[in-house]
């Protein structure tokens, strides 16, 4: 099946060059630049889910930040500021060496490429890894919500109810990168074994998407997390 | 335009060093007290910075219009989302309660 079609069109004679020699075009597709469209397109169909998925979260922290402000910045300022800092900067070099791995792809740079890789999977370790400190800290200092919450003064209400969305939220992100991750791991493995190509990177591309995804939503969590009411 | 075109370097490096900027920009201005417009100053910042991440890290600055589309499509349904949620919180004390209603001890 693969064979005959990619004896009929062009674009996938040099798919088949690759050192697999499976062709990466599905049956049902014309060519790799349709599917590559497509698969682009589904991409973004499930980060727009995504984008519904936080954005309740986002609606709703808002509008409790908005009902009870004095509670939300108490809270807010037991957060280290400067951890979230460090960690924007980790995702934000993460984002430019994942957007340099799918660089690499285009190119045909499979060293640069597993390189690349490697690197976004360190800096998302990173990034977890000083999230495992500051969430240590918090059970520490008893601010998961539940019975072991201790907070002093008239806002404890108030003050648990902004680390449920804290935990909620980060939580959420943080499974996010662990996902990313994985994926990364699975496309150095693919690299390795020559699988992608300047015609067929799409999967590398894709990854890219969720990956950059995954920045923007640290992009917004911080601020509303960590700064707002600093003054 | 099926495949993404090369981005040369140099625009991924000016991207992640204006991202870097920003982020210094957000954390010092977070200390200085401008009442209200702290959280708008934050969050402009922030539509800042993932925009940049948008448009050249995804990619979307060389994508089709159809990819437009549904990131715009995302953008209203998720304003919908906030826009008629506070729609509703916030003007439920702009009308009277009309007598014979109990009082409303759990709304907020």
């Amino acid at each position: 099946m693969r064979a005959e079609m990619s004896s009929t069109s062009p674009s996938t004679a040099s798919a088949t060059s690759i050192a697999s020699g499976r062709s990466p075009l599905a049956h049902h597709f014309d060519d790799l630049e349709q599917q590559f469209e497509a698969s682009t397109l589904g991409m973004w169909v499930f980060l727009i889910t995504e984008v519904m998925f936080f954005g309740g979260l986002f609606a709703s922290y808002a509008l409790y930040r908005a009902l009870y402000p004095e509670g939300f910045a108490v809270a807010s300022r037991h957060l280290d500021y400067r951890l979230g800092a460090l960690n924007t900067a980790v995702l934000i070099c993460s984002s430019l060496t994942m957007a340099l791995a799918v660089r690499s792809a285009q190119l045909g740079r499979s060293r640069a490429l597993r390189l690349f890789l490697a690197l976004t999977m360190a800096l998302g370790l990173v990034f977890l890894g000083v999230k495992v400190i500051e969430y240590s800290h918090k059970i520490h200092e008893h601010l998961v919500p539940g019975p072991s919450f201790r907070f002093e003064g008239p806002q404890a209400r108030a003050a648990q109810l902004f680390f449920s969305f804290y935990f909620a939220m980060t939580g959420l992100h943080a499974l996010h990168m662990v996902v990313g991750i994985g994926v990364l791991a699975v496309l150095w493995i693919l690299a390795w074994r020559g699988r992608f190509s300047p015609q067929y990177y799409t999967p590398v591309e894709v990854a890219g998407l969720y990956w950059h995804f995954v920045d923007v939503v640290w992009i917004y969590l911080f601020p509303l997390l960590y700064l707002i009411s600093r003054t | 335009m099926a495949h993404s075109p090369i981005v040369p370097q140099r625009v991924y490096w000016l991207v992640f060093t204006t991202l870097l900027l920003l982020t210094l920009v957000t954390v010092d201005v977070a200390f200085y007290d401008l009442g209200w417009l702290n959280i708008y100053l934050a969050l402009a910042l922030a539509t800042t910075k993932a925009l940049l991440v948008v448009l050249y890290f995804m990619h979307l600055k060389y994508s089709a219009r159809l990819i437009w589309g549904f990131v715009g499509a995302a953008l209203f349904w998720f304003l919908l989302l906030v826009g008629l949620t506070g729609a509703d919180i916030f003007t439920r004390d702009w009308v009277p309660e009309p007598p014979g209603w109990t009082s409303g001890e759990n709304v907020p």
